[in-house]
């Protein structure tokens, strides 16, 4: 394992490592002293285990591809923002905006997530141990958001065709956001994610939410409207 | 942008380093707002009957001493002044209201900027770590303190428009946020008697809980109502005599991180304000939820 301690050299030095460390060698990285600096390990592009050892800062792992990353504390705002494909983990809470606008890969935080968890989420999958503060998955155009706790006011506020699964309450559902039924795929679909995040849930206790599809559809009763 | 910080001891044995932690969390917040900083430390309490100002003189001309003088005449009792160019601590065995009163007929150019029995506020326009060094911040002990960083967008670079602002006896608030409505509500809050020094909005949201405060509502009640009476972002950290309390309005869009050990409880825009203090690996680490109101005291 490659340690890098951040209270002795800079943080482009450890970003440019990360990016640099292509082909044989060590794959496992672990960062210390992060002390809440924003942008640990942003745009990784290798496949390397990454342990951010202590509260990490603002964008943490974001852009992520192939990488897995875990943060071992808490993250602040927009952790994993734009993942594109690899994993990042949270053991403690997530500030504001985790995983916003992600396009692939999957984001656990064990703990709680701040407000707008997930915002136009765009394929990534999110599995929230905890609960998630208000207007998560807003705009959320693809991928998959798990509450295991609950969901905060406004839930899935102009949603297209993400799909959400929360286990405990939910505070409201934002507009044109609407319960679905849970079939036997869906719940088969919740255990897996469940399973890859490696949480303990049980996936008959949750509800599945989703696009009415009446906000962002064009509507035949509308026609005369144009 | 603006950052702000606050620090509540658990642990008693730190009351002699409160300072030098309030220090290392304000500075750095400095890249939140190099323009100007304040802070507000809890401290070393005046008698009972007695009550402790913290004022700010407008003019380079002011003399510190006549004015502990005067006041001395004024009120038949000993007067302390203790004075760091335009800024001085004056103690007092009287009311507040009275005080406070004579002060403003007497001494017009003179700002009351803190006023209680343990508050002590300093603000001064510059870097936030010139401002910390001109009042040996680290050298202060006490129980709790709040602290602000200033990046003015609304109004200008003055101490009068720095934070922390005062809201009644103990009580100062320290904004990052800006408020929309604080024209409307400063007309109001002027026609049931409160006075302002500035056009600064959140010195409109120390006036508010003042209000509110005055009017029997408890601290949290009164950061409850603000929710819906203040319209606009805001963060606050409000130091109060026994502790310090935090709110975010409903949409909570100005960062704040919370954290506690055994040992203290904290809270700051970013982490990494927190992450200077003393075993900040190991504390709980969280988000406070918007429209929630967060309060710590030793009672």
């Amino acid at each position: 394992m490659i340690t890098f301690d951040l209270d002795r050299a800079p943080l482009r030095e450890l970003n440019q490592s990360l990016h640099d460390a292509a082909g044989e060698g060590d794959r496992r990285w672990r960062i210390v002293n992060p002390r809440g600096r924003h942008n640990i390990a942003v745009g990784m592009t290798q496949a390397l285990e990454v342990e951010v050892a202590g509260h990490a800062g603002y964008y943490c792992g974001g852009m992520n591809q192939n990488a897995a990353i875990t943060i071992c504390g808490h993250a602040g705002q927009g952790v994993a923002e734009n993942i594109i494909s690899g994993r990042v983990r949270v053991k403690g809470n997530a500030s504001q905006s985790a995983a916003a606008s992600g396009r692939g890969g999957l984001v656990v935080i064990e703990g709680d997530a701040g407000a707008r968890c997930g915002i136009s989420m765009k394929g990534v999958d999110i599995v929230v141990g905890g609960s998630v503060d208000h207007m998560s998955a807003f705009l959320a155009q693809a991928g998959t958001l798990v509450v295991c706790g609950d969901a905060g006011p406004d839930l899935g506020d102009s949603i297209y065709e993400a799909v959400i699964f929360v286990g405990g309450q939910v505070g409201s559902l934002g507009a044109d956001c609407i319960e679905k039924e849970m079939t036997a795929a869906h719940r088969g679909k919740l255990e897996g994610l469940l399973a890859q995040a490696g949480i303990d849930a049980d996936a008959s206790a949750f509800r599945r939410f989703g696009s009415a599809r009446k906000l962002y559809n064009f509507h035949v009763d509308h026609a005369g409207e144009y | 942008m603006c950052g702000i910080v606050g620090i509540f001891l658990k642990n008693q044995a730190l009351a002699p380093v409160l300072g030098r932690l309030l220090q290392g969390m304000l500075l750095e917040m400095a890249d939140r707002g190099p323009d100007s900083a304040g802070f507000a430390v809890y401290r070393r309490p005046v008698p009972p009957g007695s009550v402790k100002l913290s004022l700010y003189a407008t003019t380079s001309t002011v003399q510190w001493q006549q004015i502990g003088t005067d006041a001395e005449a004024a009120f038949g009792v000993p007067a302390l002044i203790v004075h760091r160019d335009r800024h001085a601590l004056l103690s007092l065995g009287t009311e507040a209201a009275a005080l406070s009163a004579w002060m403003a007929s007497a001494y017009p150019d003179v700002s009351i900027i803190g006023i209680g029995s343990e508050i002590e506020v300093y603000k001064e326009v510059g870097h936030p770590a010139s401002v910390a060094e001109h009042f040996q911040l680290a050298g202060l002990d006490g129980g709790h303190g709040i602290g602000h960083t200033r990046m003015a967008t609304e109004s200008a670079v003055t101490v009068r428009h720095s934070h922390p602002f005062a809201a009644g006896l103990d009580i100062c608030l320290v904004h990052n946020g800006s408020l929309s409505n604080h024209n409307d509500l400063r007309r109001r809050l002027a026609r049931r008697g409160m006075s302002f020094q500035t056009d600064n909005d959140s010195e409109v949201a120390a006036a508010y809980l003042a209000d509110r405060l005055g009017a029997g509502l408890s601290l949290r009640e009164a950061l409850i109502t603000a929710g819906s009476d203040l319209d606009g972002f805001f963060t606050f950290a409000v130091g109060t005599a026994d502790g310090f309390a935090v709110a975010r309005d409903a949409i909570a869009c100005k960062p704040a991180v919370l954290a506690e050990t055994e040992d203290w409880v904290a809270m700051a825009s970013e982490y990494r304000a927190i992450a200077t203090l003393p075993d900040a690996d190991d504390a709980r680490v969280w988000e406070p939820k918007a429209g929630e109101v967060y309060c710590w005291s030793r009672a």
